[in-house]
């Protein structure tokens, strides 16, 4: 090796920090290069992009660009009667959509003094796990996706496919279900389901050791994945870092647990937490892979304590002239990546006067995205963001 | 809970307070209190966890109502902390010194609303929106069919129903 070549102990200090406080780069000099990381990229979550400043194959700055999937949902509601928001809301988020449907119905039961029957709040409590569910089995083997090792999505494609039929079954919709609506649910369990979804669990038992066997136990991935992407503990509060991100940095963060809602407080069970506070791409991914085992165990839990029968639908005033009381509510769930809350505020009449979204992907793939980035390879960028789970719907709204 | 907003009202003038439900509450003070109180909380009160940054649009009252929403991950609790300013040039002291996301959701607020913070981060850039050149489209003075109508021009054969209207025919036709 050239004696002269030394290898700069600190590289944060490259490029330098000018007198402003802000990084001398000198796009002119030909020793920096910005390229774009998405839209359209196979390793981008959805629809938004990377404005990155490379010096050679690391990354010296990182910008989030989103806009490309704005539909103006939050303005669109506001010409929408409350009930004429839910075909809507669930367009929030593509994989998780019922995560809306519970906070839109939740906020509205709230503030109109409504309560859901109690068989409607289990059949609620299964399809959010279910939900939960799928999402993570499109989500889990994205590890190795993120790699070229794509064999995992595919498997993980054909399970979230069996679930999605349970949804069809249930719901008569494969990806925007509008099921849970406010006062409670569509519609009841269909004969023979709850058989079918136990069946489909027990092939997903078996789809998650071989997950763990082709992707957790992959000594290039551990390779790639252990101390990437390392999100500090003190980072939670500062960054606003909830859910599976925050469990990895050792921060038991579960809105489940933290403020039970529906049936939770009833269910045996404990987030997953990394005692070890790994905190990167291989921890992350792994607290994932432990909520899909953990919520196939509750999704048995349910199935197993809810009753047999009930009411669907507590009684609610005419859906088309239904005037919210004035007032504001914050209501949140645990979605699979995290807190996920709705802001709403009524002025009365029978229209919203401000629904607002709080996705975990706000603070996750802006602000902390952009500070992860910093002084990673550019082969690392896709790992880095599909273990933080970015949606940029829950960003754009 | 209650001992916290006395705690704040010692400090501030509380125009308005509600306790939503057991583990939500919400307080209204002025726009100059408003950082001091959210860094009173975060500081010495223990809300570390900064929820979200939002905004109603009073429109008829002339005004905008911001709400910060602080969490205490331990005592398992969530306060909002209101602030009305007025909508004519409108402006509200930053707080990105605080949680290190705020700077996003001020910059978002910027765009959709118009409301300014001065000396906040990349508060000019554009957050979704590029080459805008109409009024901040969340005020509620935007017109979102006038501005479809305008910019867009509908398929032919596309029929379109008032949704209530519309309903009624379908469910009683004879009321």
């Amino acid at each position: 090796m050239n004696s002269k070549f030394k290898i700069e102990p600190d590289r944060s200090l490259y490029p330098s920090v000018g007198k402003d406080g802000k990084l001398e780069i000198d796009l002119s000099s030909g020793k920096y290069v910005k390229i774009w990381h998405g839209p359209n990229h196979p390793g981008v979550t959805g629809n938004m992009s990377l404005e990155l400043t490379i010096c050679g194959d690391e990354i010296v700055e990182a910008k989030t660009h989103v806009g490309y999937l704005h539909r103006g949902f939050e303005k669109i509601f506001e010409r929408r009667t409350w009930m004429q928001c839910f075909p809507t809301v669930v367009r929030m988020c593509v994989p998780e959509p019922d995560t809306n449907e519970y906070c839109l119905a939740a906020a509205m039961e709230e503030l109109s003094g409504v309560e859901a029957p109690e068989y409607a709040q289990w059949m609620r409590t299964l399809v959010l796990e279910m939900a939960r569910l799928t999402n993570l089995l499109r989500t889990v083997p994205g590890l190795g996706g993120t790699m070229g090792l794509g064999l995992g999505v595919q498997w993980g494609v054909y399970m979230r496919d069996l679930l999605l039929d349970r949804f069809e079954e249930l719901t008569g919709a494969r990806i925007y279900h509008m099921y849970i609506i406010p006062g409670g649910v569509r519609g009841k369990m269909p004969e023979g389901f709850k058989e079918r979804l136990l069946s489909n669990l027990k092939e997903i038992d078996d789809f998650s050791l071989r997950v763990k066997k082709l992707i957790f136990d992959n000594a290039v991935v551990k390779k790639r994945a252990v101390g990437t992407g390392y999100v500090d503990p003190s980072w939670v509060d500062r960054f606003g870092v909830v859910g599976p991100n925050a469990r990895a940095a050792g921060v038991n963060r579960d809105v489940r647990k933290d403020y039970p809602y529906l049936k939770y407080a009833e269910l045996d069970f404990e987030p997953y937490v990394d005692e070890n506070k790994g905190s990167d791409v291989y921890s992350r991914f792994w607290v994932r892979y432990m909520d899909m085992i953990n919520t196939v165990a509750l999704i048995r839990q349910i199935l197993d304590k809810m009753p047999n029968d009930g009411e669907i639908l507590a009684r609610i005033p005419n859906a088309l002239h239904w005037s919210i009381p004035k007032g504001q509510t914050y209501v949140r769930c645990e979605s699979s990546r995290g807190e996920y809350g709705f802001y709403a505020v009524s002025d009365g009449s029978e229209y919203p006067r401000r629904i607002n979204l709080r996705g975990p992907s706000y603070t996750h793939a802006i602000a902390l995205l952009e500070k992860l980035l910093v002084n990673a390879n550019i082969s690392d960028v896709s790992p880095i963001m599909v273990s933080l789970t970015t949606c940029p719907p829950e960003i754009e709204r | 809970m209650e001992e916290i907003i006395k705690n704040i009202e010692k400090m501030v003038v509380i125009t308005a307070k509600k306790r939503q439900r057991d583990n939500l509450y919400f307080v209204t003070t002025g726009k100059d209190q408003a950082i001091p109180v959210i860094t009173y909380l975060r500081d010495y009160e223990g809300f570390s966890h900064f929820v979200m940054l939002s905004v109603a649009d009073w429109m008829e009252e002339g005004e905008f109502e911001l709400m910060y929403l602080l969490n205490h991950p331990v005592k398992k609790v969530d306060i909002g902390v209101c602030v009305r300013i007025p909508r004519e040039n409108a402006s509200m002291h930053t707080a990105h010194h605080l949680w290190e996301q705020i700077w996003s959701y001020q910059r978002e607020l910027k765009e959709m609303y118009g409301i300014d913070f001065p000396g906040s981060p990349r508060v000019d850039e554009s957050f979704l929106l590029e080459g805008w050149d109409q009024i901040p489209p969340m005020r509620r003075e935007f017109d979102t069919l006038k501005y479809a109508e305008e910019t867009y021009f509908p398929r032919p054969g596309r029929e379109t129903h008032d949704p209530a209207t519309y309903m009624k025919q379908k469910l009683y036709p004879n009321e």
